[in-house]
């Protein structure tokens, strides 16, 4: 099935905005994407009609806002194909998954002269929280190097995946290059020797179908906000047998069975892990967004993401003076980080909003991969599913006059 | 709405940078930077003994609003003293500037006037 892409257009009400007088041309989706109705509704619908805290409540309200809650759990574990709802945990986001996992897992499980193979196309949050860990516990990082065309140097694996290893954590897409990666086979390969691994799906599970078992992956982390769902809500998917034997992480209310003043029993999954009130509406909302992108569908959207992109490449890469970072089309999502003549990408990012088109530009939360690149920062426009190659087309035509105010020859 | 700070004024301040360079010996140096886009701004000034300033110069690598606040104010502080530079504000430099910036935008524009205050800090209280 093909995107109806007005249709979609017109679910996502940010889109009539004006900016400095001409219509908005979204393209900053990696960062944070835009909210369909269906999800502003059902937030708004749980506000106003079916709002309590949830669990523990016996009264009509907090039965019906726990109802839902659940509910969004459920829809999630089944869009990315988990055995179980236990097997989801909500979190604030990505972020909080993956430090979940090395505050918990991590701990247990890594020490002195063990390694974490990473990769260098990393985002921040998926490299700190284990340079934290190693430090703690005397283990080692070490990095899956990238091409100079941005994919990950598949032939260097086996070398680095030795007895070593105990963890491999690992970006299903680059949020700079765009690469996706072949985390099925990095699966295969880092289980091979007994290594657990961590799959960042942060900008993968918005724009990709996602099936966890298909993969293998021990852990999966990803962001409601980046899937047409709220801020404040994420989740860490963890193989059910991982998660029991893991310590909790942070202690509360919720996530015990029972407290005596000295010791404590903790809950079931998942809400062992899930101490305190959690985002309750975000939840809802999270629920919602993907019931939206079910209802379009996975395949679709990846899709016209793909055709999107491909055409904003192609579009682009005739600019003299563009350098586009990462692999062809057929290899990438919907991220296109460029530099373009030596235009600084605060002032391109600067004249692009001016006609009203949003970009993003500094190091994307990934200096190591820039510092590779032999970069500092650059300019980066994302496409999700409600993009057109009309706007790609101006943006096109913005970079042209961004090079024209500032008299820089290609 | 708002204006584009992409003026004549100011394109022309960093397409012809003024004071674009470096001091043999300066008596003042200081360094901003901006570790989210690589940004540097290194400020030079030679005091003469009534400890005011008679030269400067600037270098480093920026963005537009960032390379043309440094060249303005490597031309505005001719002729003050410790006590006028220590006396510059946030708002002065802006005020240099005469344009309208964003949040974002205005921590580039402060870098110069970062990289003064730095030199300021660094000079032995005599
Ligand atoms: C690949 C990747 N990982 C992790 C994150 C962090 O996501 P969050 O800020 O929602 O925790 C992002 C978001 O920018 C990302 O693109």
């Amino acid at each position: 099935m093909k995107l109806d892409i007005e249709r979609v257009r017109a679910d996502f009400p940010i889109l009539l905005r004006q900016i400095h007088d001409k219509p908005l041309i979204f393209l900053d989706s990696a960062a944070s994407s835009q909210k369909p109705l269906p999800v502003l509704q059902a937030m708004e619908a749980a506000y106003r009609q079916c709002y309590a805290n949830v669990h523990r409540g016996v009264y009509t309200l907090s039965e019906e806002a726990t109802c839902s809650y659940e509910a969004a759990r459920d829809k999630v574990a089944s869009f990315i194909n988990a055995r179980a709802r236990e097997e989801v945990i909500f979190t604030r986001n990505t972020t909080e998954a993956i430090n979940l996992v090395a505050y918990t897992w991590g701990r247990a499980n890594i020490g002195p002269g063990d390694r974490i193979l990473l990769t260098e196309m990393e985002h921040h949050s998926n490299i700190v929280p284990w340079q934290v860990l190693a430090q703690e516990r005397g283990a080692e990082l070490v990095y899956l190097p990238v091409t100079d065309d941005g994919r990950l140097q598949m032939d260097r694996l086996d070398d680095l995946l030795d007895e070593r290893v105990k963890l491999v954590a690992v970006t299903m897409m680059s949020n700079v290059l765009g690469t996706i990666t072949p985390v099925r086979e990095i699966v295969r390969r880092a289980h091979a020797i007994g290594a657990v691994v961590l799959v960042d799906g942060a900008q993968g599970v918005p724009h990709l179908p996602v099936d966890v078992q298909d993969i293998g992956c021990d852990f999966l982390a990803f962001s409601g906000h980046k899937m047409c769902g709220p801020s404040g809500i994420g989740v860490l998917y963890g193989r059910e047998a991982l998660l029991e034997g893991m310590p909790p992480f942070l202690g509360g209310g919720d996530m015990i069975r029972r407290v005596e003043l000295h010791r404590s029993t903790w809950n079931d999954l998942p809400w062992k892990f899930e101490a305190g009130t959690p985002a309750i509406v975000e939840g809802i909302g999270l629920g919602a967004a993907v019931d939206y992108l079910e209802g379009l569908g996975m395949e679709a959207v990846a899709a016209h993401e793909r055709e999107t992109v491909a055409y904003a490449l192609e579009r682009l890469a005739a600019l003299p003076g563009m350098r586009i970072l990462g692999p062809p089309a057929e290899a990438r999502g919907g991220v296109v980080a460029f530099t373009f003549r030596d235009i600084h990408p605060h002032d391109l990012a600067h004249l692009l909003d001016l006609e009203g088109i949003a970009v993003r530009a500094g190091h994307h939360c990934a200096q190591p991969l820039h510092k590779r690149l032999g970069l500092v920062a650059t300019t980066r426009a994302s496409f999700y599913l409600y993009n057109t190659p009309q706007e790609a087309d101006r943006l096109a035509e913005a970079l042209e006059k961004a090079a024209r105010i500032l008299g820089k020859a290609g | 709405m708002a204006q584009s700070p992409y003026r004549e004024r100011i394109l022309d301040h960093y397409r012809n940078p003024r004071h674009r360079g470096r001091l043999e010996g300066p008596d003042l140096v200081g360094e901003a930077d901006n570790p989210v886009c690589g940004d540097r701004v290194r400020l030079e000034l030679r005091l003469d003994e009534a400890e005011q300033v008679v030269e400067a110069a600037f270098g480093g690598d920026g963005c537009v609003i960032s390379m043309a606040a440094a060249s303005m104010l490597a031309e505005q502080v001719h002729g003050l003293n410790l006590e006028e530079l220590r006396g510059l504000t946030e708002k002065d430099m802006l005020a240099m500037l005469g344009v309208e910036l964003g949040r974002a935008r205005t921590q580039c524009a402060l870098m110069p006037l970062r990289a003064l205050q730095a030199a300021l800090k660094a000079l032995p209280t005599r």
